[in-house]
């Protein structure tokens, strides 16, 4: 578990890195999954520790929102003064959206089971 | 020194309350012990989206924080250890996504057609609705990214001339939405397939909606990850280009 994460941690911190040299416009964790990704097809998938380790961090991926949603407290005024525009376009584009892409995909996806 | 040498009760609980409630301890205690009994409660509702974890949690944290005239700032002090793991965890998504592959590169062109379309409706029914209603200048701006993963959102945000903290909130409030709907609006479209399912939330609810596609199945969870991580590198990309139209 601890090569596993120290393995994640080294991604993102290449990712970090190249981000800011190359000065691109993609956060460091997301050039770090690409980097890991392109790793895991070199090593043709990952070891039986980083899967689990990656899955247990995976599983509770909703607990690492809850910090930044507690700062809901910093807006209360505004969201107090703007309530319905800002609930009625999250809520019809939210469904919206789920809705469009679901449905295009479902056009464009090929129907015979894989391989 | 203090003039009460020898402690009495009510001053010992004061200052063990002065202790814990400036420490990072109790807050991030707080965060773990909320979000696990709100995810006990979920999983005993038989994970009915309308009991989301993230929500429940949040409502507890800043019922708490009110009550306890607890400063935001001192609480991220603590539960900054957790916000932090988000890093490690869109790296950890190359994992899903690795197992998926072969079916991604299947369907490829869908994959990039069905993003671009939700991409558009995303910006272009969040700016009409908002606009239409009479939204401020700065709650326009700070909601254009409102279904990007909350890192990249709140950089768009930035460069488009809105407030990120406000943003990295409509962030999570559209992914809890995107947790909660989606089951019921892809049953209504009569969409099975959970490649499909996963896809569809993971480009309008980023993380939140990816980690309730996880729960559903693998697939369902790789798909929504690949749509997030797409997503939000579009945006990065595309979305400061609005600001050709709409000039600060």
């Amino acid at each position: 578990m601890l090569a596993a994460f120290t393995l994640l941690l080294v991604f993102q911190t290449i990712g970090e890195v190249l981000a800011r040299v190359l000065a691109l416009p993609v956060p460091g964790p997301v050039i770090g999954m690409a980097l890991l990704f392109a790793w895991l097809t070199i090593r043709r998938g990952p070891s039986g520790e980083l899967r689990s380790t990656a899955t247990q961090l995976l599983s509770h991926l909703s607990l690492l929102f809850i910090p930044a949603g507690v700062g809901v407290m910093l807006h209360f005024e505004r969201l107090r003064s703007e309530w319905l525009p800002i609930s009625a376009a999250l809520l019809i584009s939210t469904t919206a959206t789920i809705a469009v892409s679901a449905w295009v995909l479902n056009k464009l996806k090929r129907k015979t089971p894989a391989p | 020194m203090m003039p009460t040498a020898i402690p009495n009760a009510p001053s010992a609980a004061h200052e063990v309350w002065v202790y814990l409630s400036s420490s990072p301890l109790l807050w991030l205690t707080l965060t773990l012990i909320a979000y696990q009994g709100a995810y006990a409660l979920y999983r005993r509702s038989n994970f009915n989206p309308l009991l989301n974890p993230v929500a429940l949690s949040v409502i507890v944290i800043v019922a708490t924080l009110k009550l306890s005239d607890t400063p935001y700032q001192l609480y991220f002090d603590g539960a900054q250890f957790v916000h932090f793991l988000l890093g490690p965890a869109v790296v950890a998504l190359a994992i899903p996504l690795y197992a998926q592959f072969e079916h991604l590169r299947r369907d490829a062109l869908g994959i990039v057609v069905a993003l671009l379309a939700g991409a558009v409706t995303a910006v272009v029914t969040t700016i009409g609705v908002a606009w239409a209603l009479g939204a401020s200048d700065t709650t326009l701006r700070s909601l254009v990214p409102k279904s990007i993963t909350a890192p990249i959102a709140m950089g768009i945000s930035e460069k488009l001339g809105g407030a990120p903290s406000l943003t990295a909130v409509l962030v999570i409030a559209t992914g809890i939405i995107g947790a909660v709907c989606a089951k019921y609006i892809l049953n209504a479209l009569k969409i099975s397939d959970h490649a499909v399912r996963g896809f569809s939330v993971g480009v309008a609810a980023h993380g939140i909606g990816t980690a309730r596609a996880f729960q559903v199945s693998e697939q369902a969870g790789a798909f929504a990850g690949l749509a997030m991580g797409l997503h939000g590198l579009i945006a990065a990309i595309g979305m400061p280009l609005l600001l050709l139209l709409w000039p600060r």
